[in-house]
Formats: C-alpha cells, structure tokens, sequence
C-alpha cells in the first residue's frame, strides 16, 4: 500500500497505519435546524474515525451534504462528503470540492446517486453529467495535478482522501471484480461497500480481490447495517435494489419476539463485524445505522473496535 | 425513427377550443409506422372530433391532410392553395413536422396532436422502444453496439450502478439494465477485457448542451 498521505484525514491515517477504521453516516435532516446533524453526530463522535453524510439519498431533498459536514466539523467530527452525479454538472461538481476543501474537510465518496423518481422530485430532470468514476478522477485530478478539468491551475488545490462505494452482490455478478478494479484505476483509494448480510458471499469476492491485488491498492471497509425488525430485513430483500439478505437471517429475526428484534439485528451485526475482522483484505467497517445512530456506541464496543485509536496531528 | 404517441384527447379539445375550421395534418413518416400520426389515425382523430362536436351542436369543421413529410418543405407547399380555408391545423407529426409547418405558414396556428417521444426502433407489434438520444457523439463502437445514454437511466458511460438486479433497472422490472446488456454483448464477442477500459469523461457540447444543433455538408448545398 502506498505509505504517502494525500490529505489530513484522520480516516486515511488510520488505515495506512494497518488498523481497522470505523466510519458511520449521518443523514442529513429534511429542514435547516443544524441541532439534527450535529445530535447525530455527538451519539457517535467517540466510537467512529470519521462520519459519512449523505447527499439527498433515496433522492429526498435533505439539507446538503456540504453545509452538513461543516457542522460536523464544527462538533470536532470528522465528515466523508458524500457526493452523487445525479444533481450536478462538473461545474457544480468541481465548485463543490473547493468549497469542501476551503473547510478542510478531507474525505470524499464519489457516487451515481439512487435515481430521482424514488424521491420527491420525481419530475424533476437528473444530471449525470459525469459518472462516479469519472467524479473520483476529476477530484483525483484537481488534487494531484492541481488543475480543473479545464485546463486552469488550481490555487490551493483540495487536498483529499477520495473514495467509492462498491456493492459486491449487485448483477452482473461476473463483473463485481472488474467494476472495483475500474474504480479503483480510476483514483479511489478507499471503498465502502453496500451492507453486508451474504457472509460467504463477500467472503468470495473480497477473497478475489485480494488475489487481484485491489487491496494493495486501495483500502476496503465493509458496509453494516444492523436490522430493526424483521419487516426491515423482508423490506431490504425485496424491495431496495442490489440487496442480498439471506433467508436464514430473516428466519432468525422471525424467531425472537417482536420487542427483541432490533437487538437481535444488532447481535447479528456484531457477530458479522467479528467475523469480517478476521477476513483478509477488510479495512475496516462502514456502519450504516439508518436513523439509529444511537445504537452505533454498543455496535463497536461489542466488535470489540473500541477505543479508536488517537491519531498524532 | 422518431416515435411518437396520441396526446390525451382532452389535451386536444382544449387546444382546438378557439378555433372552428380544423385541418388534422398526418406525416407519411415515422408516425406512420409506429401509428400515432399516419394517414388512418388523422380519419380517425377527424371522426372523434366531428362527432364530438357535433353531438354538443358546436360549428366546428375538421379536414383531413396526410403529406409525404412535414420536415420537408417541398411537401408542405401542398398545403399553401388551401391554408386560408382553415383556422388551424393540428399536425401529427413529431415535434420537427410541427415547427417546420409553423415556420413555413406564418400566420397559421399550428397545434401538436401527438407526444414527440424519442428516437426508437418497431420492436413488436404496438410496442415501440428508445435506443438513441441523438447525444452527437456515438459511443457504440466502445459499449459492444448497446447505447448507455440512452439505455441507462444514468446515462452512466462506465456502468452499471449498485441498483442492477437480474438484468434489470432500479427502476422496475419493465426496463432491462443497459449495463447487463453490454456485459452480456461483451462476453458474446469474446470483449470482455474491454469492459475494464475506462470511459473518458464525455464531451456533452454535441449533446442538447451545445445548443441547437446543425449539419451542413457543403458539397451538396445549393
């Protein structure tokens, strides 16, 4: 792995040094009182490297990410700025990644975007102007060469840790591997994956990323996502594409009572995380707790992740 | 070709309200064939409204024209030695037929009976699909002949998204993955290394951006 940094993030220092990095998300709220980011973000400022936080998923309009990650900023917190290509053209693209580099904030994930029609702009136009990949090169190379994509030099160029996501179960499956290395040609130096539920699954393809080599290359945290119930659990494997819930996990949910679901989800997490941990090629763990950040603390103490390791300035 | 669908008829009456002689304009032409705007629908567009009309006793007149091409003007000088016997015309052609009816017959109020929909090919009978959006800068030779800007509701040119399952869009189960479809070609011509070449940033000036677009070849101007 490359030992030079390429941003003052706390995230990238920590998986250089080899540990396990944890990182959390934080939806922005569908208003503007800041109290709702900045709560969020103090439940698990101590438990958590840094903090993604999400831009206009499932394409509901939401605060932006931007202006979301300077608050957290603001509580000490370190944020992930999330950004998708549905809602911006290169213009607003690159004036983003300033904006975000004028606050210091050293992390960012490129992604696609949900499409609009499942939001509340479903009439609305989409952008697309670039795609993810194209969105990692383009801050990769304001970054590295200092320069816009046309042609002008940058003054105080962004200095950042780029990212993408990759989902190890969506079709065609015979790509899932190529699609990674892609992005991680691309520039993305580290990858949050879609939630895992399909063990062996990720298993088999982390297992072929590492004899590819991808993760000498770039930085892999698995995504986690604890279920609530098990409504949630026949939910994401029926309805939210791309996801890969087995049965045995719904059948276990099934098997508790309904008041003791949600802590049966979190055991089923942290039993996941424990295992992962000990898979070669995973970085660290992405927890993606929707709207249940509170319950972020217990996930990492009992995945035995805690405390998180100081990083010298 | 160009396909097209009927506008909602409540959507017509309203627009021919003001008016009382109406020519119902059909295009020999793409709307032919995928039969929204041909010479049969313009009879039976002209036979709804007469009778529509007629049952609520209104004086309204409708004719009926089908020309060769409404994107053509050597066509539509048909209409020129009867354009003062009508009010209006509503033309069913796509939105090309339309305008240009309108630019050559100045003080003549054009109105669209039919939705301009998008460049697509008979797939079946009475199903009609898009497969270009004219972005003026073809990427086929690189996406094994299977168009992601106008396949991919991302227009995503390094595909797919995470939202691919079973060969299908995240938007539902009636839209194939454009992105399946090119691995699936890929791996029919034996391509598949190539799926890992990265799709240069695209340059979208010969797309919609740019402006309206326009072709000249010189050697055949007049």
């Amino acid at each position: 792995m490359n030992e030079t940094v390429t941003s003052q993030s706390r995230l990238e220092r920590i998986l250089t040094s080899g540990r396990l990095a944890v990182t959390s998300e934080c939806g922005p709220p569908r208003g503007s009182d800041p109290s709702a980011v900045r709560e969020k973000g103090r439940l698990i400022k101590d438990h958590v490297d840094a903090v993604n936080v999400t831009d206009n998923q499932t394409a509901m309009t939401r605060m932006c990410s931007l202006a979301a990650c300077i608050h957290l900023k603001q509580e000490g917190i370190e944020p992930v700025l999330q950004m998708v290509t549905r809602d911006r053209n290169r213009v607003a693209l690159q004036s983003d990644i300033l904006g975000a580099a004028s606050f210091d904030i050293p992390n960012m994930l490129c992604l696609s975007g949900d499409h609009q029609s499942f939001g509340d702009c479903a009439q609305g136009q989409n952008v697309h102007d670039l795609d993810s990949m194209q969105l990692v090169q383009t801050a990769c190379h304001m970054r590295d060469q200092g320069k816009f994509l046309g042609g002008a030099d940058i003054k105080r160029p962004p200095a950042l840790f780029v990212g993408a996501a990759a989902n190890p179960f969506a079709d065609p499956f015979e790509i899932r591997i190529p699609r990674l290395a892609k992005k991680i040609a691309c520039g993305a130096q580290f990858i949050q994956t879609q939630c895992i539920y399909n063990i062996d699954k990720f298993k088999a393809w982390m297992h072929r990323a590492v004899d590819r080599g991808l993760t000498e290359r770039a930085f892999i945290m698995a995504g986690m996502t604890p279920m609530k119930s098990v409504g949630m659990a026949k939910y994401m494997k029926t309805k939210v594409p791309g996801m890969d819930v087995p049965d045995a996990i719904i059948k276990r949910l099934s098997g508790v009572e309904k008041k003791k679901q949600a802590q049966e989800g979190i055991d089923i997490c942290v039993e996941h995380i424990l295992e992962l941990s000990e898979v070669p090629g995973v970085a660290g763990f992405h927890i993606m707790a929707i709207e249940w950040e509170e319950k972020v603390p217990e996930i990492v103490e009992r995945a035995k992740l805690f405390p998180r390791p100081a990083i010298d300035e | 070709m160009i396909i097209a669908r009927k506008k909602p008829i409540e959507e017509i009456l309203s627009d021919i309200a003001p008016y009382d002689r109406i020519l119902i304009l059909g295009c020999n032409e793409c709307v032919t064939v995928c039969e929204a705007g041909g010479k049969k629908e313009v009879e039976v567009l002209a036979s709804a409204l007469s009778l529509y009309h007629l049952n609520r006793r209104d004086k309204k007149t409708f004719g009926e024209m089908t020309l060769e091409r409404q994107c053509d003007r050597e066509y539509l000088e048909e209409i020129r030695p009867v354009q003062d016997d009508w009010d209006a015309v509503l033309s069913l052609a796509c939105g090309v037929g339309v305008q240009f009816t309108a630019e050559t017959f100045p003080k003549l109020p054009l109105l669209p009976g039919v939705d301009t929909i998008c460049l697509g090919a008979n797939e079946d009978r009475g199903l009609w699909t898009e497969r270009c959006q004219a972005c003026g800068s073809c990427v086929l030779a690189k996406t094994a002949g299977i168009c992601p800007v106008s396949r991919c509701a991302k227009r995503l040119l390094n595909g797919p998204c995470g939202g691919s399952a079973n060969g299908k869009c995240e938007l539902g189960a009636d839209t194939n993955c454009a992105w399946q479809l090119i691995v699936d070609r890929l791996k029919a011509l034996d391509r598949m290394a190539d799926y890992e070449t990265v799709a240069p940033i695209k340059d979208w000036s010969t797309d919609r951006a740019g402006g309206p677009r326009t072709v000249t070849r010189e050697g055949i101007q007049i």
